[in-house]
């Protein structure tokens, strides 16, 4: 860190104090810990490291984490809009039992969840016997569950951003001639950009480490609906610490690359909406 | 092309509270008109309510012999002027000014080329040549103000509606882009209305000024009928200064309590009444019988390049404001004789004037 990227403290005193705090905090809570994953799986070598990466069950496992819950993410992204549109702009009965019960996948324990969802979408549970496919035991039940634990995300974000959102700028569109398709798609959809990213990179951050509600509706079958978190869990379990950290630091660095593009792409969308100068 | 405006006759309630109340108005074709009036008067609902942005109650609205009433917000091709810009500020000042040709079905929608020209043309004439590419937050309020205003001109309205277009600039911008507002409208000769709650805004800018109070249409004309003529104690209490005198009626004359007032051509019904007069409408001179009003001063205030005096008036001390030259021979407690040169009477029940 160079000494130019320190901002000089403004007349409010405190930065010295907090900075110092910020890092201790951090260090303590997050850097500790995944510091420690990452040394310990580091000491295995690179060519122990190779090989647990290049394991077939392993990767499979990873595609079946990052894809679905990318996935999971998209879909929450559209519905979470939709939901948190309704929330904020029409007043309907129970609205407010609609809003409150948005934060449910939040507060339900997500063995809870992964239950319920398993039974309901069983073959023989309240949904599933109507389908003519199988969901639960299936990577569908994956992405029901990783669905189900991410709405909230997106809802919570979008929704202050739609409560702020400038109903002129709709209706000035709508006296330039656009029709409310038109309005939708090119004045507000593009308002809400950053924070439906916001929304979305928290959906799938959260997917991507889900592991309680997954594990039931999964159905865990090797090669085709194994988690990433599965594997580890499994290694823990016949006590190779290594290779299981190995994994954890694999999943790490996707992850953080995956959330820094983010990051990236919505730091550079806010800039342009001038949110920052 | 510009067209002719009439309003007839329209009402909106929200609940039972009457936001317009029957108000009919006939703007011509070029004309730059005022809503003028306090805040809560209906002049922003009605300046909507042209634009299609809020549905009538009754009453309709004709662009030339159009009636525009059933049209869509999309249909009536007005270019709106919003007080806080409503800029899109995920698009630059070239996407901004040209979202409204962009947005044309295909058959109506000129080529991007011919797009191009036109919001260059209209970037010179908002004088923004060179910044297209720059994002609306990287303008100053002024500059996005004249984006707005180009943005809403590219759609060549029918009608130009403008809410107060200078309500959030400081006051030299606001100068400035008044006079050049002024310009813009004698170039392009759009059928201009705008709302604003600045009498001064209105007076200078428009040809014609519309009071509005509660609703109501308190007077249309131009500044000068306004300010000289007001037809209701509301536009006089709003426009410009001046003193009410509670006075009483009877067989033509006026008395002030139970003073006979010297005024001419009293016009108002018996019974209690208000006399309107301005300061600079009132001449300060000798006590001279029954010819001036006997008054007291009670105050003396110097306001730039005048002399203000408080001076009360009847048995119940009302205050009169008189303006004076600085060099006034005169200080307080004088007794004095008061003239007045243009005044008004209203019977005392007419709307309270609330400025």
């Amino acid at each position: 860190m160079s000494r130019t990227t320190f901002r000089t403290p403004s007349a409010l005193p405190g930065f010295g104090l907090t900075f110092g705090f910020t890092w201790l905090w951090l260090t303590l809570i997050i850097l500790l810990p995944l510091g420690g994953v990452i040394l310990w799986a580091g000491s295995l070598g690179l060519e122990r490291l190779a090989q647990i990466a290049s394991d077939p069950r392993t990767l499979s496992a990873l595609r079946v984490s990052f894809g679905l819950s990318l996935l999971a993410a998209v879909l929450n992204a559209v519905f979470g809009l939709i939901l948190a549109w309704i929330l904020t702009r029409y007043d309907f009965p129970g609205r407010r039992l609609v809003d409150a019960a948005v934060d449910l996948p939040f507060a339900l324990p997500t063995a809870v969840a992964g239950i319920a969802l398993a039974a309901i979408y069983a073959p023989n549970g309240w949904i599933g016997q109507w389908l003519p496919f199988k969901v639960a035991y299936t990577p569908l039940g994956i992405f029901v569950a990783l669905v189900f634990i991410g709405l909230p995300f997106v809802v919570r974000t979008l929704q202050p951003v739609l409560t702020d959102l400038d109903r002129e700028l709709e209706e000035a569109s709508a006296t330039l001639g656009a029709d409310r398709p038109v309005t939708l798609l090119r004045v507000v959809l593009p308002t809400l950009f950053p924070a439906l990213l916001t929304g979305f990179a928290l959906a799938f951050a959260r997917a991507v480490g889900e592991y309680g509600s997954v594990i039931f509706i999964a159905g865990n079958v090797p090669y085709v609906s194994e988690i990433a978190p599965l594997i580890i869990i499994m290694k823990l379990e016949e006590f190779d610490y290594g290779a299981a950290t190995a994994v954890a630091t694999i999943m790490l660095l996707i992850s953080f690359a995956l959330l820094l593009l983010i990051n990236l792409l919505e730091a550079w969308t806010r800039r342009r909406l001038g949110h920052v100068r | 092309m510009s067209v002719e405006l009439k309003i007839r006759d329209v009402r909106k309630e929200y609940g039972s509270f009457a936001a317009l109340n029957g108000v009919s108005l006939d703007i011509r074709q070029g004309e730059l008109v005022a809503l003028l009036g306090p805040s809560g008067s209906g002049k922003t609902t009605l300046l909507r309510a042209i634009a299609g942005l809020e549905t009538l109650d009754g009453g309709k609205i004709l662009f030339g012999d159009v009636d525009a009433s059933s049209k869509s917000v999309q249909e009536r091709n007005v270019g709106f002027v919003f007080q806080h810009y409503a800029l899109f500020r995920h698009m630059t000042v070239f996407d901004n000014i040209a979202f409204g040709l962009r947005v044309r079905d295909k058959a109506r929608r000129p080529s991007e080329s011919a797009i191009k020209t036109k919001v260059l043309e209209l970037l010179e004439l908002i004088q923004l040549t060179g910044l297209e590419k720059r994002y609306p937050s990287q303008l100053s309020g002024g500059q996005r103000q004249r984006v707005a205003l180009a943005r809403a001109l590219a759609i060549e309205p029918q009608v130009l509606l403008l809410d107060e277009p200078f309500g959030a600039l400081d006051a030299q911008v606001r100068k400035d882009l008044r006079r050049w507002l002024r310009q813009i409208h004698q170039e392009t000769g759009h059928t201009t209305v705008f709302v604003t709650h600045d009498q001064e805004e209105a007076l200078e800018l428009a040809d014609r000024v519309a009071v509005l109070h509660k609703g109501d249409l308190q007077q249309i004309g131009t500044p000068d009928e306004i300010y000289d003529n007001p037809a209701t104690p509301f536009v006089y209490a709003f426009i410009g200064e001046s003193s009410a005198i509670p006075v009483t009626v009877q067989a033509g004359a006026a008395a002030l309590d139970g003073a006979p007032l010297p005024v001419n051509g009293v016009s108002a019904q018996d019974g209690p009444a208000r006399f309107f007069v301005r300061p600079q409408d009132v001449t300060v001179k000798e006590l001279n019988g029954s010819s001036t009003v006997a008054g007291t001063v009670a105050a003396l205030r110097r306001t730039g390049a005048y002399r203000r005096a408080d001076i009360e008036v009847g048995a119940r001390k009302t205050r009169v404001e008189a303006l004076l030259p600085t060099n006034a021979p005169i200080s307080v407690g004088d007794k004095v004789g008061l003239v007045f040169q243009r005044y008004a009477l209203f019977p005392a029940d007419s709307a309270p004037a609330t400025a």
